[in-house]
């Protein structure tokens, strides 16, 4: 892995332009697209509340702090998701904006939320864990990144 | 599934012989229409089992078998670790321990349906189910750790039950070997206020009642008669299960290069059963599984005080609860011999056949009941272990119907209040605090349960002994 350092300010209020989520058996994908690493996994942390609930109803009234380590850019990315994965049920919130800084095989982050209310949010799953099924961490010719996984619901 | 890879056995039973470096037999158990309908993956992720290090016999596939993470769901290993056998997160599942608990009542589904809404409105208003919910209690430090190592022993020495449920759980409520140290302290964090929730997905407490019998014997001996009212309660190890799977599966895949063998799949990540990995993750899953075992029965105690309020006097008896995502040690002949092995069931159901010594007394003569999930339109069924499932499976049978659909599919086909209607038209009442997760779990969304169960018999895993109807649904 590069030692090159990629950031991501907090992500805008949620647009579908830089992520998406795909279909997978019983389960579903989260992808991130953006002109750095850390851009598209901020973005996949969007789809991943999406799973969940519509990002854009979500309050970024909190912060949390993530940091990773990981022998691997993929493995990083799984450490990212499952890092909030564990944070929105050990804290019982949902996120909607995301920063990330990734730097070698390190990532600092943090994201913005709110604790869930199941009459606002109307939670359609619980996300069990980010899985190495359809993992990818990539960069195309254009020189934009692409983080994708399965989630486990 | 391409067919033309597969030896018929007979019209129950197909097997593909070792090749490209498999080290036994693959096995599935299903007729031609639900082999055909089986991902193609099914076949490759059951012959990368049939790969790894120790494995022992032959695999198998159950007539639910469906793609899942590295290990098919339906899929059943067992591993000799004195042949280098391994253990594999994925063969076991995120939810580690998930399972189905029936509790018997002595109601009809008269008796339900003279007080359905109050009934569904009062289970809905006490189960604590969905993203966010959360339980009675809140453990953390000694007691969390208590919980961990004693399981639904443990609930009941809290109240949460009576001292008789134990006798109709696998391992008598408690499965021994649980080490709560070796749990990540993100684990118990995650568990923290989750213990006695019921978690979403396809998870579920129901109020069925007993639609049709197949074997009358066996229904007497279970405690189950045309038109009685029972309750179903699926669900597993919650947050804690769910972190250990991702802590291990991480561990596992990220040390793998260690013991010199690559696993086909990243997410058939294994370690020696020698290894302190090994050894360190079956501690953490035998504590996951006590969770699982303690949530079910916290659920089953709250589900007991809505019933005595809705019907005073009502007695709810546990016939049987059985986990079906385990990994056990377990002893079985292979070659004529008596072996310690390690059985991978990963949506799939231990079955033991009448006279089994494991089985309380009661039960002893019809063989263990096998509890096997539906959908909200198709119901349950109770099957009872057949006597050949020992030769057939390692005494293993299905679990549920398995997804014909992904979610996403679900969603465009279904509008989960449109399906909340439709099922209460057919006398179902549904109650979800999410309707996008009532779409997703459409029973449209789910293959066909009556021919799995009469595949599952035909194939002689289970006999089938009853078939189960919803009245409510209580989904998270």
């Amino acid at each position: 892995m590069s030692t090159h350092l990629s950031t991501a300010g907090d992500s805008a209020l949620p647009t579908t332009a830089g992520w998406e989520t795909f279909a997978h058996g019983a389960d579903v994908g989260v992808r991130g697209r953006g002109p750095t690493l850390a851009d598209a996994f901020v973005q996949a942390a969007i789809a991943l509340t999406s799973v969940i609930t519509d990002p854009a109803c979500v309050r970024p009234e909190r912060r949390i702090e993530v940091t990773c380590e990981a022998p691997d850019r993929e493995v990083l990315f799984l450490d990212w998701l499952n890092s909030l994965i564990s944070a929105m049920a050990i804290e019982n919130m949902l996120f909607s904006r995301f920063g990330v800084e990734i730097e070698g095989n390190r990532l600092k982050g943090h994201a913005f939320g709110e604790a869930i209310d199941p009459t606002r949010h109307r939670p359609t799953v619980e996300v069990k864990g980010a899985t190495f099924t359809e993992l990818q961490v990539t960069k195309d010719k254009g020189g934009r990144w692409r983080a994708q996984c399965v989630v486990d619901v | 599934m391409d067919i033309s890879r597969l030896h018929k056995i007979d019209d129950w039973s197909w097997r593909a012989d070792p090749q490209d470096g498999m080290r036994v037999p693959a096995i599935f158990y299903a007729d031609e229409p639900l082999l055909a309908a089986m991902d193609d993956k099914v076949f490759e992720q059951l012959t990368n089992v049939a790969r790894l290090p120790g494995v022992v016999g032959s695999v198998f596939a159950m007539p639910d078998a469906h793609w899942g993470y590295g290990f098919p769901i339906g899929g059943v290993g067992a591993f000799d670790p004195l042949q280098d056998g391994v253990v594999s997160v994925g063969g076991v599942g995120f939810d580690i321990s998930c399972g189905v608990r029936l509790l018997l009542t002595r109601l009809t589904r008269a008796d339900i349906e003279a007080h359905q809404r109050e009934l569904a409105d009062a289970l809905f208003q006490a189960i604590p189910a969905g993203l966010g919910s959360t339980g009675a209690l809140e453990l953390a430090g000694v007691e969390m750790d208590a919980m961990l190592a004693g399981g639904a022993a443990w609930a009941v020495d809290q109240g949460w039950g009576e001292p008789a449920d134990l006798s109709r759980i696998e391992e008598g409520g408690r499965m021994a070997g649980a080490r709560p140290d070796l749990v990540s302290q993100d684990a118990k964090r995650r568990q923290r206020k989750e213990t006695g929730t019921l978690g979403s997905g396809n998870h579920y407490l129901e109020v069925q009642h007993v639609a049709k019998l197949f074997d009358d014997d066996a229904a007497r001996g279970f405690g189950l008669a045309k038109h009685q009212a029972v309750v179903s309660i699926h669900c597993g190890s919650r947050g804690l299960g769910h972190q250990i799977g991702t802590d291990f599966l991480r561990a596992m895949a990220v040390d793998a290069p260690r013991h010199g063998f690559r696993p086909p799949d990243r997410e058939l990540a294994c370690t020696p059963l020698s290894s302190e990995l090994g050894r360190s993750y079956l501690g953490a899953m035998r504590a996951a599984t006590n969770c699982a075992l303690a949530n079910r029965q916290i659920l089953t105690a709250l589900t007991r005080e809505v019933f005595d309020k809705v019907f005073p006097g009502a007695q709810l008896e546990l016939l049987f609860d059985v986990s079906h995502n385990t990994c056990k040690e377990e002893v079985h002949p292979v070659d004529g011999v008596e072996r310690t092995l390690f059985v991978h069931r990963k949506g799939a159901t231990r079955s033991l056949g009448p006279g089994h010594p494991a089985l309380p007394e009661a039960l002893r003569a019809h063989g263990q009941p096998v509890l096997v999930g539906g959908s909200m339109g198709v119901g349950s069924y109770v099957l009872a272990g057949a006597a050949t499932s020992e030769q057939a499976s390692f005494g293993s049978a299905c679990h549920g119907a398995g997804r014909a659909m992904s979610r996403h599919a679900a969603l465009k086909l279904y509008s989960g209040r449109q399906i909340e209607d439709d099922l209460a038209a057919r006398g179902v009442l549904v109650r979800s605090p999410s309707t996008r997760g009532v779409a997703e779990e459409a029973p449209g969304a789910y293959k066909d349960l009556h021919r799995i169960a009469e595949v599952t018999e035909k194939a002689g895993l289970a006999r089938r002994v009853a078939h189960l109807k919803p009245l409510v649904c209580i989904k998270g």
